[in-house]
């Protein structure tokens, strides 16, 4: 008991310390159940298992007792009272156990206890010492700390008195909790009571109550600590699996917000995309939820989501609960999106499933074995819808808790696609999953002259600047595009309108350029004019000087003419008057601008 | 049950031919050891004079033998030969349950 101190601290290490002074308890090592009873069973102590046929309480119980002796160094003795050592031993190795090995290396010791009512007589007093006797041996022969009794209450219909029974029973308890070993006693559920013939009454430290319901068609296996004295523990009814792994119980209570957080930014494969998120696309580690209705493009932007990732040399897991994987590989093909390589590169794993192939902890046991055994870095879920709708609200959300809190655990980035049904508010319609979610992206549906587009936006982004803009997204043979859609007076512009939109917009430039060219030519042809008008005058002015000088030289030589012939007459005449005449003359000369 | 007598008187007219092999599990000496001992002689000296023998196994001694037998009460009564194996528990103080239990109500 002393050795098992330091390990049930260790397990819960990040309770309480109040936790610490609590009873002993001794780890299952089931998958889900040590944290749901907050460390295990009670140390020490037999815990009862009950629950109507089918339900798995031989399994639980073989459990307990094969993982201590594997997991934890502590032999166990299965006293079986119903089925044969074969048979255990063909039982359990479906669960990946190989009890025979465990059997000879002396770790588990198995004791068949077979009565026949008809083969014993009874004849004055006894007692069931020889019971003790064979369990006593066993336990002592391998030094066990735990120990199975599945099902004692076979030993009713055995034998004959059953105030006998009923005191052996009680000094059984008793002596097995004077030997100190956690036992773990299974029994049938009774009809009024937790089992059919008041074993309860004897146990009276932890009860562990199992159940089978079957509900539209799809049978699901719950647990509930229905007892448990002495400790805390989950009270809810915990739905649990038997997979090929054993038992496997998925707590959603027990589940602790205290993940680590990365501020990595992870591209998302549409460059436009990851400029409305701040320009670096999504937190890593984030859960992302993408809603749109039918053909809105969910597969598509996840595809390219994986690819990105896929790229950049991490590991993409993608569930996908509609199309087979050869399916989406020829879809995405089309539009450019090659995933055929990825995968070949072991960077792309689908898990393709229907959704009504099991029921929704099967799938969720699916998934996070998957995800256990790939370890990938991105997830993606399409669509969630089809899963969540195969159990209640509660229990989707429940589930989609439970995977998110998987995922972010691992800090493995989750992209969610939900499709929602036409006619829905679609953020009314994702209400219970939305704030799970960390980002939500919403595509929409725009119908109008006589077309249907797509548009995209971002509804929430948490922790970081993210664009309020609704952006038109268009898918061609190269992928797809964000770009910006026209905000008009009746809405968003998208398709055709967006494109008339355009046309108007460039129209309008046009005119614009064509008003400014003609202006242009305007002005040139009026400074031509203008210019014209300018040499025109020039030459009038020439020409009018050149008569001016003309007319101007003419008077010269006619005034020299007349002097000269007034010289050539006055010399004629002899006449004196030579100095008149000069004056004239060198005036006539000055006026010409020199 | 017809089944049963019809068996005891087939196997009558063999019987006294053969040795009765008893096995007595007993826990150390607790009293009801002590008296389904007392009370098995009894009855054997009684019914099958000469022809039985007794092995009284002590479980707190022998405890791996319990499992062999399919052991649950103290004490028991295994009747080995004749076959088929016969199991009567008990201090052996009803004798005639005793002798149901170990086929012998025919022989009287």
């Amino acid at each position: 008991m002393k050795k098992s101190g330091p390990g049930r601290v260790k397990n819960n290490g990040h309770k309480s310390a109040a936790l610490a002074v609590q009873l002993p308890k001794c780890p299952t090592g089931i998958q889900g159940l040590d944290e749901i009873t907050g460390g295990g069973l009670p140390r020490g102590r037999p815990t009862l298992v009950c629950g109507s046929a089918g339900c798995g309480k031989t399994l639980l119980a073989a459990e307990f007792l094969m993982r201590g002796a594997v997991q934890f160094d502590e032999p166990g003795v299965l006293m079986a009272f119903e089925e044969t050592e074969a048979e255990l031993k063909a039982n359990v190795a479906s669960l990946g156990f190989n009890l025979d090995r465990l059997v000879r290396r002396k770790k588990i010791v198995i004791d068949y206890v077979h009565i026949e009512r008809s083969e014993v007589q009874e004849s004055g007093e006894y007692d069931l010492e020889g019971l003790f006797v064979r369990l006593g041996h066993a336990i002592d022969s391998i030094g066990a700390k735990r120990v199975v009794l599945d099902t004692l209450e076979v030993l009713f219909a055995s034998l004959p008195n059953e105030a006998i029974l009923r005191n052996e029973l009680r000094r059984l308890f008793r002596w097995l909790k004077n030997k100190g070993v956690t036992a773990v006693i299974t029994a049938e559920r009774g009809r009024e009571s937790l089992t059919r013939h008041g074993l309860e009454e004897y146990v009276s430290d932890c009860v562990i109550l199992l159940d089978h319901r079957v509900s539209d068609q799809i049978a699901t296996r719950h647990l509930r600590v229905v007892k448990y004295r002495g400790a805390l523990h989950g009270t809810n009814e915990f739905p649990f699996l038997i997979g090929e792994e054993g038992i496997s119980v998925q707590p959603i209570t027990s589940l602790s917000l205290n993940h680590q957080v990365s501020n990595e930014r992870i591209a998302t494969g549409v460059p436009r995309l990851d400029a409305m998120l701040g320009g670096r696309g999504f937190f890593r580690g984030s859960s992302i939820l993408l809603t749109g209705t039918a053909g809105t493009g969910k597969t598509i932007i996840s595809s390219n989501f994986a690819q990105a990732a896929a790229r950049r040399g991490e590991r993409v897991l993608f569930f996908s609960f509609e199309e087979s994987p050869n399916q989406i590989m020829r879809n995405m093909h089309s539009i450019g999106l090659r995933l055929e390589p990825l995968v070949k590169r072991g960077l792309l794993r689908f898990h393709s499933a229907r959704p009504s192939l099991c029921g929704l902890e099967m799938h969720l046991a699916t998934m996070f074995k998957e995800i256990a055994t790939f370890k990938p870095h991105v997830v993606i879920v399409d669509p969630i819808t089809s899963l969540m709708d195969l159990g209640t609200v509660s229990e989707g959300k429940g589930m989609v808790t439970r995977l998110i809190d998987f995922l972010k655990a691992g800090q493995v980035t989750s992209l969610f696609t939900s499709l929602t049904q036409g006619g829905h508010a679609l953020q009314q319609s994702e209400g219970g999953m939305s704030s799970l979610m960390d980002a939500w992206l919403l595509l929409q549906d725009f119908e109008g002259n006589g077309e249907r587009n797509r548009v995209l936006y971002v509804l929430k982004a948490r922790g970081m600047k993210h664009s309020n803009q609704v952006r038109e997204f268009l898918i061609s043979d190269h992928g797809i595009d964000v770009v910006d859609a026209y905000i008009g007076a009746s809405g968003v512009l998208t398709g055709s309108a967006r494109m008339a939109q355009n046309s108007l917009e460039k129209a309008a430039v046009l005119a614009g350029q064509q008003e400014a060219a003609r202006l242009k030519r305007e002005v040139e042809r009026k400074r031509m004019a203008i210019e014209r008008q300018i040499s025109g005058l020039r030459a009038d002015y020439e020409s009018e000087s050149a008569e001016l000088r003309r007319i101007a030289d003419q008077v010269g030589i006619s005034t020299r003419m007349l002097t000269t012939e007034r010289t050539a007459s006055g010399i004629l005449r002899q006449a004196d008057t030579k100095v008149a005449a000069g004056p004239r003359v060198r005036a006539g000369r000055n006026g010409r601008g020199y | 049950m017809k089944t049963k007598a019809a068996k005891r008187r087939a196997a009558a007219p063999r019987r006294p031919a053969k040795l009765w092999q008893l096995r007595l599990y007993v826990m150390d000496q607790t009293s009801k050891s002590e008296a389904a001992f007392t009370n098995l002689k009894t009855f054997c000296e009684t019914h099958l004079k000469g022809r039985y023998r007794i092995k009284v196994i002590d479980l707190v001694k022998q405890p791996h033998l319990a499992k062999g037998d399919q052991i649950l009460a103290i004490p028991t009564v295994v009747r080995r030969l004749p076959q088929p194996m016969r199991t009567i528990i008990g201090n052996l103080s009803d004798t005639a349950r005793l002798l149901v239990g170990l086929d012998l109500r025919a022989a009287n």
